[in-house]
Order: C-alpha cells, then sequence, then structure tokens
C-alpha cells in the first residue's frame, strides 16, 4: 500500500505491548481448564510482549516519540498511547522480568493454581502495568490502574490460606481506597483545565494561578500514588499483604506495582505540573526520607524472611522517589537506573526468599538455619541480589546510588543524601543478618536435615529464573553504559517535555484522514 | 447555584464516607469505600459543569452542537468508573465474607494472621 | 426448581429472550441497545435455564464452560480493534463493508464485532458467576 501506511505501522508499535498480553489473557481464558494450553499461552504472551516492547523500544530510540490515538481521534479529543524513552524502556524491562517471573512460575504453581486461573490473571496484570506505562491520557492512567488492580486481586486470594485472605483484606481496602483518591484529583483536575490528555494538561495547569487549588490536587496525586508506591506514611499495606501468596505472585508485585505508582509520581510531577506545588514537592522530600530509612529499619527488624523483601522493597521505593524530589537531570538519571534495578532485584529476591522456604522449614528466619549446605546456588545466588540491593560496586545497585548521592550534594539536598547512604547502610545490616543467619550459621543437631534432590533448592526452573536476574543484575553493574544511556535520555525527556507536548498534539494518530 | 448545591452534598457524602472508613468492621469498611466511590462520581460530574435539558446533538446542519450543551465526557468518565467500582465493590463483599467464614472475624483489631506474633523478639533462642 | 409451569414455559421464555437479546445487540448499531444490555438479557435467558433445569443442563446444553466464552469475547472484541491496520487507520477505527448485493447493509463491520464481543463476555462472565454462586448453595 501507499506511504502513509507505512507511517502508521511505526505507531502501530505503541499498541502491541498493551494489546498482545489482552489477547493471549482472553486466549488463557478460553483454554479454562487445560493447565498445559495456558501455561503455553502464558509464555509465548509475554515473550511476544517482550519482543514487541524491544522493537518499540528501538524505534523510539531512534525517532523520537511514538503517538497511537484510538479510533484516529485528535488528541486530546481521543485517548492516546504514547511511548517515549521513559515509557518504553520500563515496558522493556518490567516485559523481561514478567518473562523471568512467568518461567519461574511453572516450577512454582500446582496444578490447582493453574485451574483457579493463575495465567490470565498475570497476563493481564502484565497488560495493565504496559498500558499505565504507554498511555498518555491521564483517566486511562486511572483505567490501567484498576486493570491492575483487579487481576492482582484475583492473585493475591489465589489458594486462599488463612494469612492470604488476610493479607488481601489490607491489600485490597488500601489500594481501593488509593485508586478512588487518584479518580478524585484526575476529576478535579479535569474541572480546572476541561481536558484529560497529559500533554495537553501539560500546557493548561501551566497557565493556572499556583494557589490552593492547585496545590490540593498535587496533593491529592501525592496520597493517592504515594499509596500505590508505597510512600511513608501510607505503606504499611505492602508488608502487611505482600508475603502471603504464592512466591511467583509476590515477585510479579514487587517488581511491577510498586513501580507503576513510582512511574506515575514521575510522570504526574514533571510533565502534569512541572512547576508550582510546592507544599507537595516539600513533603515528596520528607516522605522519600522517611520511606527509605524506615523501610530499611524494619528490614533490619523482620523475622520472616519473606516480610524483610517486603520492606527492603519499601525502601527502594524511598530512594526512587528521593530522585524526582531532588528533580535535576541527574538525579532523575539515578531514580530511572533504580526503577530498572529495583524491577531486577525485587523480583529476584522474592523468588529467591520463595526458594528459602522450599528448602528449609517455613518461613521463619529464626528456624531457618545452615542453608548453605544443602543449597549452595540459592546461598551465592541470594547474596549476590543482596549485595545488589545494598549498593556494593560491582552490582547494578551501585550506580544509580552514586549518582543520586552525587545528584544531591550537588542540589544541596543533604539530607536525602544522607538518607541514601543511611538506608543503604542499614539494608547492608540487614542483608548481613538474615544471611548469616539463615543460610551460615550451623543448623541445630537436632534440626531435619534439608530435603535432598528437587526440593533442595527447588527444581532446574526456579534456579535457572533466579540465577537469570542474578546474571542481569551483575551484568548491568559490570556494563552499566546501556541503562545509563537510556535513563540520562528518559531524564533530559522528562525535564524538558515540549518535544514530547508537541509529538502527542501535533501529530497525533492520522485524524487528518478521516472522512 | 446548583454547583453550590451540589458541592455541599458532595462534601456530606464524603464527610460520611469517612466516618464509615474510620470504623473498625468489615462491613462498615466495604460500605464506606462505596459511599466514597458514589461521592467521586458525582464530584467528577460536577466538576465538569451543570447544564440543563440540551443533549449533546449535533444538529444535521451543523457540525458542532450549539452552545449551552450538556458536557458528554463527564458522564462517560462516570459510566467507567460505576463499572469499575462496582465490580470492585462485588469483590470487596466477597472477600469481606470470605474472611468472616476463613478468619471468623469482621473486626480488623483482631485480623493478624499475617502479622507477626505479638510480644517481645523472639530471635534469642539460639547462638548466632 | 420442581414447578411444572416454569419447566413447561422454559423453553419459549428462553428461545424469546435470546432472540430478543440477539435483536438488542444489533440494534445497539445505532440506536439503544449493543453488547453490553443484550448481553445482560441473555444471561438472564440462561438464568431462568439454570433455574428451571438446574447448572448441570446448562453446562451439558453449553458444551464449553461458561468462562470460556468470555474469553472468546474478549478476544474477538481486541481482535476487532485490529482489523484497522489492514487498511492504514489508527488502532480501534471502525471499519464497515457494504457488500454490492446490499449495499444498505450496516452490520457488517467491526464496530459490531466488538459488540459482539462484549456481549460474549458479559453472558459468559454472568452465567458463570450464577453457576458459582448456584453450586455453592448446593
Amino acid at each position: 500500500m501507499s506511504e502513509p501506511v507505512i507511517a502508521d505501522s511505526a505507531a502501530w508499535l505503541v499498541v502491541w505491548p498493551v494489546l498482545l498480553p489482552i489477547l493471549a489473557a482472553s486466549l488463557a481464558v478460553a483454554a479454562w481448564g487445560h493447565g498445559r494450553a495456558q501455561a503455553l499461552i502464558g509464555i509465548l504472551g509475554v515473550a511476544a510482549q517482550f519482543f514487541s516492547a524491544v522493537l518499540l523500544f528501538a524505534h523510539v530510540w531512534s525517532n523520537g516519540p511514538v503517538v497511537m490515538s484510538m479510533g484516529g481521534w485528535p488528541v486530546p479529543f481521543g485517548i492516546a498511547l504514547v511511548a517515549d524513552v521513559f515509557g518504553a524502556g520500563l515496558t522493556v524491562a518490567a516485559s523481561l522480568v514478567a518473562l523471568v517471573i512467568i518461567v519461574y512460575s511453572l516450577g512454582d504453581t500446582s496444578e490447582q493454581y493453574r485451574r483457579a486461573g493463575f495465567f490470565p490473571l498475570v497476563l493481564a496484570l502484565i497488560a495493565g502495568v504496559a498500558g499505565a506505562f504507554l498511555t498518555g491520557d491521564i483517566f486511562n492512567l486511572y483505567v490501567w490502574f484498576e486493570v491492575t488492580l483487579i487481576s492482582s486481586f484475583g492473585l493475591i486470594v489465589l489458594g486462599g490460606r488463612r494469612e492470604q485472605i488476610d493479607g488481601a483484606v489490607k491489600y485490597a481496602f488500601l489500594n481501593l481506597l488509593a485508586t478512588t483518591f487518584l479518580l478524585i484529583a484526575i476529576g478535579l483536575l479535569y474541572g480546572m483545565t476541561g481536558t484529560l490528555s497529559m500533554a495537553d494538561l501539560s500546557t493548561k495547569v501551566a497557565a493556572l494561578p499556583n494557589d490552593a487549588t492547585l496545590e490540593t490536587v498535587a496533593l491529592l496525586f501525592l496520597v493517592s500514588l504515594g499509596m500505590k508506591a508505597a510512600l511513608f506514611p501510607l505503606y504499611f499495606w505492602l508488608p502487611a499483604a505482600y508475603h502471603t501468596p504464592l512466591p511467583a505472585v509476590s515477585a510479579i508485585f514487587a517488581a511491577l506495582l510498586t513501580k507503576v505508582g513510582v512511574y506515575s509520581l514521575v510522570r504526574v510531577f514533571l510533565v502534569v505540573f512541572p512547576e508550582g506545588a510546592d507544599l507537595a514537592r516539600e513533603t515528596m522530600v520528607w516522605a522519600a526520607l522517611a520511606t527509605m530509612v524506615l523501610g530499611a529499619l524494619g528490614a533490619l527488624a523482620e523475622s520472616d524472611i519473606r516480610r524483610f523483601v517486603s520492606f527492603t522493597v519499601v525502601s527502594g521505593v524511598g530512594v526512587m522517589v528521593a530522585g524526582l524530589a531532588i528533580g535535576t537531570d541527574k538525579a532523575l538519571l539515578g531514580a530511572i537506573f533504580y526503577i530498572v534495578h529495583s524491577i531486577i532485584i525485587s523480583a529476584a529476591l522474592f523468588m529467591a526468599a520463595g526458594l528459602v522456604s522450599r528448602a528449609g522449614a517455613g518461613s521463619d528466619i529464626e528456624n531457618l538455619s545452615g542453608l548453605y549446605k544443602g543449597a549452595p546456588f540459592l546461598a551465592v545466588a541470594f547474596l549476590l541480589a543482596g549485595l545488589s540491593l545494598i549498593g556494593i560496586p560491582p552490582f547494578a545497585g551501585f550506580w544509580p546510588k552514586v549518582y543520586l548521592v552525587q545528584a544531591g550534594l550537588e542540589a544541596g539536598a543533604y539530607a536525602l543524601v544522607a538518607g541514601v547512604l543511611t538506608a543503604g547502610f542499614l539494608t547492608m545490616l540487614a542483608v548481613g543478618r538474615t544471611f548469616a543467619l539463615v543460610f551460615w550459621r550451623a543448623a541445630p543437631d537436632d534440626a531435619p536435615l534439608p530435603a535432598s534432590g528437587a526440593q533442595q533448592g527447588g527444581g532446574l526452573v526456579l534456579k535457572g529464573a533466579l540465577g537469570a536476574l542474578t546474571f542481569l543484575t551483575i551484568a548491568l553493574g559490570l556494563y552499566p553504559a546501556p541503562v545509563v544511556d537510556v535513563s540520562t535520555r528518559a531524564a533530559s525527556e522528562l525535564l524538558s517535555p515540549q518535544p514530547y507536548i508537541d509529538v502527542v498534539l501535533g501529530e497525533a494518530g492520522n485524524g487528518e484522514s478521516r472522512p | 447555584m446548583m454547583e453550590t448545591a451540589f458541592a455541599i452534598v458532595v462534601g456530606f457524602l464524603f464527610a460520611f464516607s469517612v466516618y464509615l472508613l474510620l470504623s473498625g468492621s468489615l462491613i462498615r469498611l466495604v460500605l464506606g469505600i462505596f459511599v466514597l466511590g458514589n461521592a467521586t462520581h458525582l464530584l467528577i460530574f460536577v466538576a465538569g459543569r451543570l447544564t440543563r435539558e440540551q443533549p449533546p446533538l449535533i444538529p444535521a446542519a451543523m457540525k458542532v452542537a450549539e452552545p449551552g450543551f450538556a458536557n458528554p465526557l463527564p458522564q462517560a468518565l462516570i459510566l467507567t468508573a460505576i463499572v469499575i467500582s462496582f465490580s470492585l465493590f462485588a469483590f470487596l463483599l466477597v472477600l469481606a465474607y470470605r474472611a468472616y467464614q476463613t478468619l471468623g472475624t469482621v473486626d480488623t483489631d483482631d485480623m493478624r494472621d499475617a502479622e507477626p506474633a505479638p510480644g517481645p523478639a523472639r530471635l534469642r533462642g539460639r547462638d548466632v | 426448581m420442581n414447578s411444572l409451569i416454569l419447566r413447561t414455559a422454559t423453553p419459549f421464555l428462553v428461545g424469546l429472550t435470546v432472540l430478543f437479546s440477539i435483536y438488542v445487540l444489533l440494534r445497539g448499531h445505532n440506536e439503544p441497545g449493543g453488547g453490553f444490555i443484550g448481553g445482560l438479557i441473555g444471561a438472564s435467558a440462561f438464568a431462568t435455564y439454570i433455574i428451571s433445569e438446574g447448572t448441570n443442563a446448562i453446562r451439558r446444553a453449553l458444551i464449553v464452560p461458561p468462562i470460556a466464552i468470555a474469553g472468546i469475547g474478549l478476544f474477538l472484541a481486541g481482535l476487532s480493534g485490529v482489523a484497522s491496520i489492514l487498511f492504514g487507520d489508527a488502532f480501534m477505527t471502525g471499519q464497515w463493508w457494504f457488500p454490492d448485493f446490499k449495499p444498505d447493509l450496516k452490520y457488517l463491520s467491526t464496530v459490531v464485532l466488538f459488540d459482539i464481543g462484549v456481549y460474549m463476555v458479559v453472558v459468559g462472565a454472568i452465567v458463570s458467576i450464577i453457576l458459582g454462586l448456584e453450586e455453592s448453595g448446593q
């Protein structure tokens, strides 16, 4: 066909990472009751999404933001899917880790879980996450939040054990409250500006007076998205819920859900409110500081290995939001790198924690001991992942903290610098303590020997998935240049969003060609 | 004038839902979330400006509707939000019922199955 | 439920209601109606059947599990949005096909396909919820 069609096929790239998991989820639902077919559809669906996300990212990297206005309605009247370097890059990272997690889940889910719809729910969750990363419309963002929320509700109660129901109650009520607050904020913003497209909002909000109304809306966004991201003082639902479901489900929640909250905070506070809303920004600094330090302290005090991992996830959220709160080029670079790092490392640690409770007796650090003997691979992987979490040099966790500390010193945000360093120190103590107790100390003589064979460190699939993520975090630590380049460009695009706005508002879709 | 009256209604609904949400009973929490959702929907409706008796239809001979028509967008937003919040409300009801069956209580203070056992730190029995 | 009147009337009621639901589904193209409301009417027909004949009868009658119908419907709805790629239009742009022998036929379009998908999602989801409730009560 003729030339405009080629231009359109590039715009279609942004549709696939969202649509493919939805199509795969619907096929998996259609294959209800056939566990094997669903597993195959799940893996193929996420693999296809990863492939499409890489293609999208490659295109965005060389040609700038991609816009697809649904139904050809021009923005701001239509809803557009928009991919810039930030959104597309995070989609690639999330999709890659989701692929590893879904492979891990093959060894982790029994037939009972598959029959209850594990794979369709995971696919729907991944679709929701990709949709949130790639949407250019703030109400559409709310809809994708709800898609992830509904599928995560299904996943968290899968299995129906006592503590799962208890955790699910807290998770469900608080997250639903958070999305309702988000809806209130969006409604008020719509009332003030009459538009919902983020690019259009950016110019319209800048024209509004920086008064108490704007401040209220910004604070509502901070509260609702902060609750999603698990920011102090709204993070208590996370350690109460994330350790209860299947290890694969915990891994996917920790890797993706809080990051969607952080992503939206970055998007809202850099594109929609690039300036003004000073009280919200001031609050963000202190919330980030408290989150990273209290999260690390919680990890240090925790006696359950999966709750320990939950608290380290909370601490990481504080570090990411600290980058946003400093707000310079370099700080954002660090924050975006940390998001990528945290997607990998949260999943790896929850996988390792799942393997620990398989290899030992339960997940209570008090009762676990001497696992190094029975499961050396697991011990090494846990240690490497833990070192990366702390931010020890040759691992991926080191670089974002270097950039954040540098940026903080340059910007004079000494409290946040002290917070990042203190949190790193406390995390080191927590990781060291957990490793020493669970793996290093000798098992008491009367303790039952670790089971042999497949039970020891889990099957080959489980180990392979954990090994892949550990390898990834080492590789990104030794050769961080690609992620640094991507984060640098994403940060500079976010700080000067004018090209993004022009692309979305100007060339959106092919509205002119409509009859 | 109408906006002011609606704003007061919305405020009343928010106050009512906060009162319910501060309760310790799961049932009241569910109802509180539901009222909060409805208050939000009404808020979006009012935020889209209130206009009366002019459907947003474009006459055959014109390209745009005549000014003063009712804003259709908030209604579309609210319809989406109602469908979503309705399904989540159903989920919460089932979850609350399931929690009552499994945990034997609807009092949030007694729901501590996912929390560590209370009491002093237990990590002291063995040598490290 | 063991009622002679209900069991005698059910075949007529179910047939008529399903027919009416399909009418509402197609009518929704230009007038009030559509996939969602049509699906609700269709689901009420199946609910009548469940009350009268029991849950096993409907599982036999539907052949596939009802949730699978919802899955197929979602797939159709998703595909209907993709169809526009063949014509160089944006995602989810409606495409119409007017056959030569009946150029005023307005039902051969991706929009109607989307509505049919929604219809199947609603019917499948509601019937499986009703089945779940009925079977947990037994």
